[in-house]
């Protein structure tokens, strides 16, 4: 074959995939761009790409109000709250799929699939008033126990699948030396499967951090996470666009650093081990 | 310290019944080895004594308790896992120190057991490696290890040699052999491999399909098979087992003749026929012989080396005391 | 493989996680199908009864209805089309090799890490602005009239800015089933002389398959039920125009607070995903025992 086309080709796949990865990345580009500009750079004709002032302004008006940390804590305390109690109950959960499998596990791992097939709105106004009865609209607590529901069957497959590639003689092993169900578990189980854990516990942060259906129905002012803290800019027509970025920017930054970071397994989360 | 006896045991998955009702008794301090083909539930019927499988029905007792419903860990025995099984995250101290852990023992005496056992195992410079920096002998002797500092009533290994290359497997079978004379405890070693078994074993019993055929030390099993599965298992090459009418004229169904038990002759002898191939191991010699009217291809081993050219005719004469008869059923006619 | 010990400890061990979930699914569900028969309306709440099918009927038969069905399926079909079909292209393009290959990676998965709302909003007032958007400056430069995505072709703009979301998915789940490829079976089929086309024909596509199947069943899931992108972009509107099933819902029941006639809706949507969802569980339960 003629390998000496390969040269060129590589030039050509080279830039082809640049501009395209480019200009797929450039919404994100512009806005974190957009953040150091002033109100009236940020609206300037023609708009300018690096030759402005840079400046902090905008980040230090958007942690000045004083309820922007506020919601960026409640997207903290949802998802990793969410998150780390999913976990635990998955975990047991996974563990019995993995190791004692029974006939009914692969009808039970299917049943907890369909539940996440459930529409949300379908269930939007029981929840509602369930909350509102309770006392619980524009609450966290609300939120981190209806986010833990929709990503539990998310995340006892991810650990199942995780689960699934420890080989079953070290537990058995584990448990000829005298280890309690409990000590197989905390010490043998969980270390060995800490990678899977590790990166379901960080794509569970992105679902929960992202969410936006329950966390912009749930709540109003005090429970707000940046998810509905953003969507109230919605209003304003073209006034604070450097604000709006500083905003957004700081909303995506912390998932999308996780979210690079577990892209491998992503794939596997997001396709219930579908696709590894 | 060391005996366990098993009554009436069977197994079931769903409805496919793997060990029919089974006895078994294994005395303290013996090297007992259960042989066969695989599948033929060697490995369950270990399973069941470690606990790591419930018996359908049936008694297993050890040191006189049942222990028939006692969890593994509450058995007090040890067991070193054809994977070896150990612990990837943890150094080879910590795992052999794992039992220890779980026992709650204290860290000086941890540390003073751990210590013996690496130097009786040769482990001492590799303590702090992982697993998965060690070779495979020396990961199947931080699984010995791990087995011996737990001080079991009994070991149970489970075809711990079969994931390690044939040099290997040699010398790792003369240690677990110098292991057993100096400590003196329970063995219970499951292999599919018949040299491992007769080379090892004080006891061996020879499982088929779930039913003990034989139980009894390698060179009874060797002498006296007590039937033509046992007879066909024991010993390499296999025995000859002959059918038919040369049989008859020996009174039985079936006669066998092991290939070391016969001589042979240029000229003359009880049986002619027609050299395949011949296996020269320098020690001995390996000859297949073929045309015999008895049956497929004959086996014979010679000790030291012999002339025996493709296509020769040669004469076969079995040595009439070590010839073994069976009936109709394949039981051991006296 | 198991003990009587390990299996009662698994049956102990699972309850939480289907007990939770049960109680998830059963008691909202309950609670929909019950309101769905009944008159509710937040504004009078004193005034309840059975009112039988009357709430489906209201919700069946009102235009915005139909619109909204039709609405749902152009836009799920319309960004599985543009996901599907541009993930390919990219995925193989990413799987050439070339300098960068980890960083453009990097840069094409991103927009999936952004939170709906966030990029609803950029898209909304950053580009798709008439008066300060990129795309308004853009066509001023080369002297066209700006034109006004979300008021003149809203759920094309809709189905712009979703796609923009989901084309990351897409993209890597394809790319990783391309790189399971086994890249000898393709040498093979060069050595048999198949062209380049050829070989994305007949080996790639099928190897494919699978995770196109995964790709299109789980997005839909996902598509059926967007939410806050409209919400933020157009509130459903001009009138009904961006208005989807989901949104129809949400506005019946906490704009309008018809609870009962919302909660036939959901009981309707629900029925809806359910089709979606057979297919889904079929593709991925055949691949639970490999």
């Amino acid at each position: 074959m003629a390998r000496a086309i390969s040269k060129r080709r590589t030039v050509i796949v080279t830039i082809l995939a640049w501009t395209i990865g480019l200009l797929i990345f450039f919404p994100i580009l512009w806005t974190v761009i957009t953040s150091f500009k002033t109100e009236a750079e940020a609206i300037a004709d023609p708009p300018s790409l690096f030759w402005f002032n840079w400046t902090l302004e905008n980040y230090n008006v958007v942690n000045a109000r004083s309820n922007y940390p506020l919601h960026f804590m409640n997207s903290v305390i949802i998802s990793l709250g969410s998150t780390l109690i999913g976990l635990a109950i998955a975990v047991p959960a996974a563990w019995s799929m993995a190791f004692v499998p029974s006939k009914q596990t692969k009808n039970i791992l299917m049943w907890m699939l369909s539940t996440k097939m459930l529409p949300s709105v379908g269930v939007l106004i029981p929840i509602y008033l369930i909350s509102r009865n309770l006392g619980l609209l524009d609450s966290r607590i609300a939120l981190v126990v209806i986010l833990t529901l929709i990503n539990l069957p998310i995340i006892v497959w991810m650990l199942y699948t995780y689960f699934k590639e420890i080989p079953i003689d070290i537990l058995e092993a584990a448990r000829m030396d005298g280890a309690s169900l409990k000590s197989e578990i905390l010490y043998i189980l969980t270390p060995m499967a800490l990678p899977g854990i590790a990166s379901t516990m960080l794509l569970n942060i992105i679902l929960a951090w992202n969410e936006a259906f329950w966390t912009l129905n749930l709540t109003a002012a005090k429970a707000a996470p940046l998810t509905a803290f953003i969507a109230s800019y919605s209003s304003p027509e073209g006034l604070f666009y450097a604000k709006l970025s500083a905003a957004s920017t700081m909303a995506i930054a912390p998932i999308l650093i996780m979210g690079w970071f577990s892209q491998k397994q992503l794939v596997r989360g997001l396709t219930f081990g579908a696709v590894k | 310290m060391g005996q366990i006896s098993l009554n009436q045991v069977t197994k079931s998955f769903g409805d496919v019944q793997v060990i029919p009702p089974l006895d078994l008794d294994i005395n303290e301090g013996e090297f007992v080895v259960f042989v066969g083909p695989s599948g033929c539930g060697k490995s369950t019927l270990l399973r069941l004594i470690a606990g790591l499988e419930d018996t359908t029905s049936g008694v297993i007792k050890i040191d006189d308790t049942d222990a028939t419903a006692l969890p593994p860990a509450k058995r007090g025995l040890a067991m070193v896992f054809q994977s070896y099984a150990l612990y990837p995250h943890m150094s080879v101290r910590k795992n052999i120190a794992f039992p220890l852990r779980m026992a709650g023992m204290d860290q000086a005496a941890q540390d003073a057991k751990i210590n013996a056992a690496a130097t009786a195992l040769n482990l001492t410079d590799y303590l702090d490696r992982r697993p998965g920096q060690l070779s495979g002998g020396q990961r199947q002797r931080v699984a010995i290890g791990r087995a011996i500092v737990r001080e079991p009533s009994a070991f149970l290994f489970d075809e711990p040699l079969s994931n390690l290359d044939a040099a290997l497997r040699v010398g790792m079978r003369l240690e677990i052999s110098e292991l057993h004379k100096k400590l003196e405890t329970t063995m219970i070693y499951v292999t599919h491999d018949q040299v491992e078994a007769m080379t090892m074993a004080d006891k061996i019993v020879v499982l088929q399909a779930g039913v003990i055929e034989q139980v009894g030390s390698p060179l009874e099993l060797y002498h006296k098979p007590r039937n033509k599965f046992v007879a066909g298992f024991i010993g390499s090459p296999k025995m000859n087992l002959i059918e038919g009418a040369e049989a008859e004229k020996h009174g039985a169904a079936t006669i066998g003749i092991r290939p070391e038990h016969m001589t042979v002759s240029k000229s003359e002898g009880t049986w002619k026929g027609v050299v395949g191939v011949a296996e020269h191991l320098g020690s001995d010699t390996f000859i297949h012989v073929h045309e015999t009217g008895l049956m497929d291809t004959m086996t014979l081993r010679i000790t030291g080396d012999i002339e025996a050219r493709h296509g020769d005719t040669i004469f076969l004469s079995p040595e009439m005391d070590k010839l073994h008869r069976f009936d109709a059923q394949g039981l051991r006619l006296v | 493989m198991s003990t009587q010990h390990s299996r009662s400890a698994a049956r102990i061990m699972i309850a939480p996680a289907t007990f939770l979930l049960l109680a998830w699914m059963l008691i909202p569900l309950c609670m929909t199908l019950y309101y769905s028969f009944r008159r509710y309306r937040l504004l009078t709440p004193d005034r309840q009864g059975w009112v039988g099918f009357r709430n489906y009927e209201n919700f069946l038969t009102n235009p915005a209805f139909t619109s909204a069905l039709i609405n749902t399926l152009v836009l799920v079909l319309g960004v599985l089309i543009i996901t599907v079909v541009l993930g390919i292209l990219l995925a193989i393009l990413l799987d050439q090799p070339f300098k960068g290959q980890g960083i453009v990676r990097i840069l094409v998965i991103a927009p999936f890490f952004v939170m709906p709302t966030v990029s609803a909003l950029v898209w909304k007032n950053m580009f798709m602005n008439p008066v300060n958007g990129l795309f308004a400056y853009a066509a001023k430069a080369v002297g066209l009239e700006p034109y006004d995505f979300l008021s003149q072709a809203p759920l094309m703009s809709i189905i712009g800015i979703v796609s923009w979301q989901w084309l990351p998915f897409a993209t890597l789940i394809l790319l990783t089933a391309i790189q399971s490829l086994d890249s000898e079976q393709m040498e093979a089929a060069e050595m048999d002389g198949a062209s380049a086309l050829n070989r994305f024909w007949f080996i790639t596509l099928p190897h494919l398959s699978r995770a196109i199947t995964v790709v299109i069943l789980i997005q839909t899931i996902f598509l059926l039920s967007i939410f806050a992108e409209i919400l933020v972009t157009t509130n459903g509107g001009p009138g009904t125009a961006s208005t989807n099933l989901t949104y129809l819902v949400y506005a019946e029941s906490l704009l309008n607070y018809d609870v009962g006639e919302g909660s036939a809706g959901g009981v309707v949507a629900i029925i809806l995903a359910n089709i979606v969802a057979i297919f889904l569980m079929r593709a991925i339960g055949k691949n639970l025992d490999a």
